[in-house]
């Protein structure tokens, strides 16, 4: 009877210890192949080996087109310094999805953490954290509260919008000027209104674009189909336009294709805020001169540069701070500590070819 | 001889203290290898910067998965505990900025928000009778709505400072984080409350047969009730605690943490079905997978391949225990089997 009994025991207490292997196993595996990969990527990131330092780039998410560009521009930009770079971020863009990849940044003792907030408030406890330990940051396209970060850098401002455009249909119009008209996005759009508010003020007190004339602005939605038919409806009711600007993606595709296709191609002056993918055919066959829009690419690039002024003592984030941004040329940290990129880039048949996005 | 075989399944084992063997001996050896073998193998690991990161990043999911632990002990579930914590996000937001009450009282009303809230859901599955899956579903998004009714979708983020420094601060230069002391009072709350009061037994049973449960005098209603009150207090608190910690009340505090807090549950030992696990397991089991996920992160595994082995491990926590079980009951029963044999051979049978 006792011997039954101790060997029932031992035999349970084998299956157990069977199963308890069996799971410790996995998680070994499971750890194993995990550092494997963590092996793999550090030594290609740290490749320098004597580095200037390191840079953590935090976006608002991974997997999203436009992010890829900016972090295209850091990435060239963090090479072109000598830091070894990474990038973490969540997948999805909630408030504090991002704070987890603070606090790795700051265990792995990044120098500069170059983060797009997704809540100005909600990283700022962990941030605080992170310059406790030494790192320097550096906001860029969505800023955070100023308290938490050393600059930001933003990618334009609202005014050399405006502006750019108006410069470009003035200059496509020549010295007789016209008549021209704005299609916009929706009548409520913040950026757009801002932006068309500074072209106004400039077509009213400048006086080298008295000969331009701003007939109307009229409202696309963002939609390309009634952008499409507000270009149309424009060239009907004002036969003597000789020049629309449109501060929209989607209303300056929309615009080009329907001139495009018309008398009005080519003597109908054509400008605005566009992508170069989307611009690209209509550049070529000559419906558009040159239109603009800032290169996300050069934002993730200033931004790498702030971090190595900031961390070799260049810059403090003191307003009329400079340093030098790479090819991009001197920077200028402006009241707040907002470094702004500069104004966005004009595209014509030259260079268009050079971007993809 | 049919009494003897029973009684060897069921004997006490000797040695460990009950509550350390089976399942949660499992979970425990393998937190402690994942433990190891991070802070061998990944670069940064063995810090106390981690045992402080670390901890306050799961402080939402062990609290949670407490009261969520007994619930689904007892066989039922609760979904709507995220959107309850949001919606106590929001109301402290909003207490805060207009009325100018103190912020103590402030805390104290967010946790009455999160008791009607549970309490709601009480009504709802125990006087109505309706199925609590159904019910938190439907909870989830009316109190998500209501976190986005109360606060649009603006954000409160003036708190003082001095808590919202607290919600973070280490004792010490040991890097364990403040708030581990209240973290540590609710579960010896809630454990407490499961394994060494009739109600905590009470719901095991109820787990397995509320008709049985029914007549050894458990009040299945009241039981059920005052549980999913405990599930909204204490989503409550981590919605005062979410708050506090990011310095930002908004409607999307804590959004999609049921699923964290059910998968730390179920990894933990606990039954989808009822009637089985334990406090100590659940903790291991919270633990274990926020180890996990912050060693793997550290070792820079892309989010994604995260995701997956997370939801891997899940699966395997749910599927193991049945499968091992199965095969147990294979081994045993071949053993015994070949006992009888063994001893009707030999004459032994007889006695």
């Amino acid at each position: 009877m006792e011997l039954f009994h101790i060997s029932g025991g031992s035999g349970s207490r084998r299956g157990r210890r069977i199963a308890a292997v069996a799971a410790l196993a996995a998680s070994v595996a499971l750890v194993a192949t995990g550092c494997a990969g963590s092996g793999d990527a550090t030594s290609t990131d740290s490749a320098g080996g004597d580095s200037p330092g390191s840079i953590v780039f935090l976006p608002k998410q991974l997997n999203n087109p436009y992010t890829d560009v900016v972090l295209g521009g850091g990435d060239t930009a963090a090479g072109e310094i000598g830091f070894s770079a990474s990038t973490l971020g969540p997948l999805e863009a909630s408030a504090s999805a991002q704070v987890p990849f603070i606090e790795q940044a700051t265990q792995e003792g990044a120098n500069v953490i170059v983060i797009a907030a997704n809540d100005p408030d909600a990283v700022g406890p962990s941030l605080k954290q992170a310059r406790e330990a030494g790192a320097k940051i550096v906001a860029f396209d969505s800023d955070t509260n100023p308290d938490f970060r050393d600059v930001f850098v933003s990618q334009v401002v609202a005014k050399d919008v405006g502006l750019v455009q108006l410069e470009m249909i003035s200059k496509q119009l020549g010295a007789e000027g016209g008549d021209i008209a704005i299609l916009s996005a929706t009548a409520t759009a913040t950026n757009q209104n801002e932006w068309i508010k500074y072209i106004e003020d400039e077509l009213a007190s400048n006086p080298d674009y008295a000969n331009i004339n701003l007939v109307t602005t009229v409202y696309g939605d963002d939609d390309a189909d009634k952008s499409f038919k507000e270009a149309q409806g424009l060239l009907q009711s004002y036969p003597n336009l000789k020049g629309i600007i449109s501060p929209t993606t989607v209303g300056i595709a929309a615009a080009a294709k329907y001139l495009s296709t018309s008398d009005y191609k080519g003597k109908v002056a054509l400008t605005g805020l566009g992508l170069p993918n989307e611009m690209r055919e209509f550049v070529k066959d000559g419906t558009v001169t040159e239109f603009a829009l800032w290169d996300p690419a050069q934002l993730g690039y200033v931004a790498a540069y702030a971090g190595q002024a900031l961390l070799d003592g260049t810059i403090t984030g003191a307003e009329g701070d400079t340093f030098t941004a790479g090819d991009l040329g001197e920077k200028t940290v402006g009241a707040d500590g907002i470094i702004v990129v500069g104004p966005p880039t004009k595209f014509n048949a030259d260079n268009i070819d050079d971007y993809d996005f | 001889m049919s009494e003897t075989l029973i009684d060897t399944s069921a004997a006490p084992k000797r040695g460990l203290p009950r509550w350390l063997r089976g399942n949660d001996a499992i979970i425990f050896a393998v937190l402690l290898v994942v433990i190891l073998v991070s802070c061998i193998s990944v670069k940064n690991f063995a810090s106390t910067l981690t045992v402080g990161f670390l901890l306050i990043q799961i402080v939402p999911i062990i609290l949670i998965a407490m009261p969520m632990a007994l619930v689904i002990i007892s066989g039922e579930i609760d979904l709507s505990v995220a959107s309850t914590a949001g919606l106590t996000s929001a109301v402290m937001g909003v207490l805060w900025r207009d009325s100018g009450l103190d912020i103590g009282i402030v805390i104290v009303l967010c946790l009455l928000v999160g008791v009607a809230a549970g309490a709601f859901n009480g009504f709802l599955i125990t006087t109505l009778g309706l199925p609590s899956l159904a019910v938190t579903i439907g909870t989830l998004a009316l109190y998500r709505g209501l976190a986005l009714v109360v606060i649009g979708d603006g954000k409160v983020s003036n708190f003082p400072t001095w808590l919202t420094d607290l919600s973070t601060a280490k004792i010490g230069a040991t890097g364990i984080p403040v708030v581990m002391i209240l973290v540590l009072v609710v579960i010896a709350f809630f454990g407490v409350l499961l394994h060494f009061t009739p109600f905590g037994r009470g719901l095991y049973a109820l787990g397995f047969s509320k008709e049985a449960a029914t007549f050894v005098g458990i009040r299945v209603g009241h039981a059920k009730f005052w549980l999913f009150v405990a599930t909204g207090l204490v989503s409550s608190l981590v919605g005062v605690y979410w708050t506090l910690r990011f310095a930002s009340a908004g409607p999307d505090n804590a959004t999609g943490i049921e699923l964290s807090v059910i998968a730390a549950v179920l990894l933990g030992g606990v039954s989808i079905f009822g009637g089985k696990g334990t406090i100590p397991g659940v903790v291991a089991g919270v633990l274990l997978i926020g180890t996990l996920t912050y060693a793997l992160r550290l070792a820079k595994v892309p989010e994604t391949t995260l995701t997956i082995v997370t939801g891997a491990l899940l699966v395997i926590s749910v599927v193991g225990p049945s499968l091992t079980g199965w095969i147990r009951e294979r081994i045993r029963l071949a053993r015994v089997r070949r006992e009888v044999q063994r001893l009707s051979t030999s004459g032994h049978i007889s006695a």
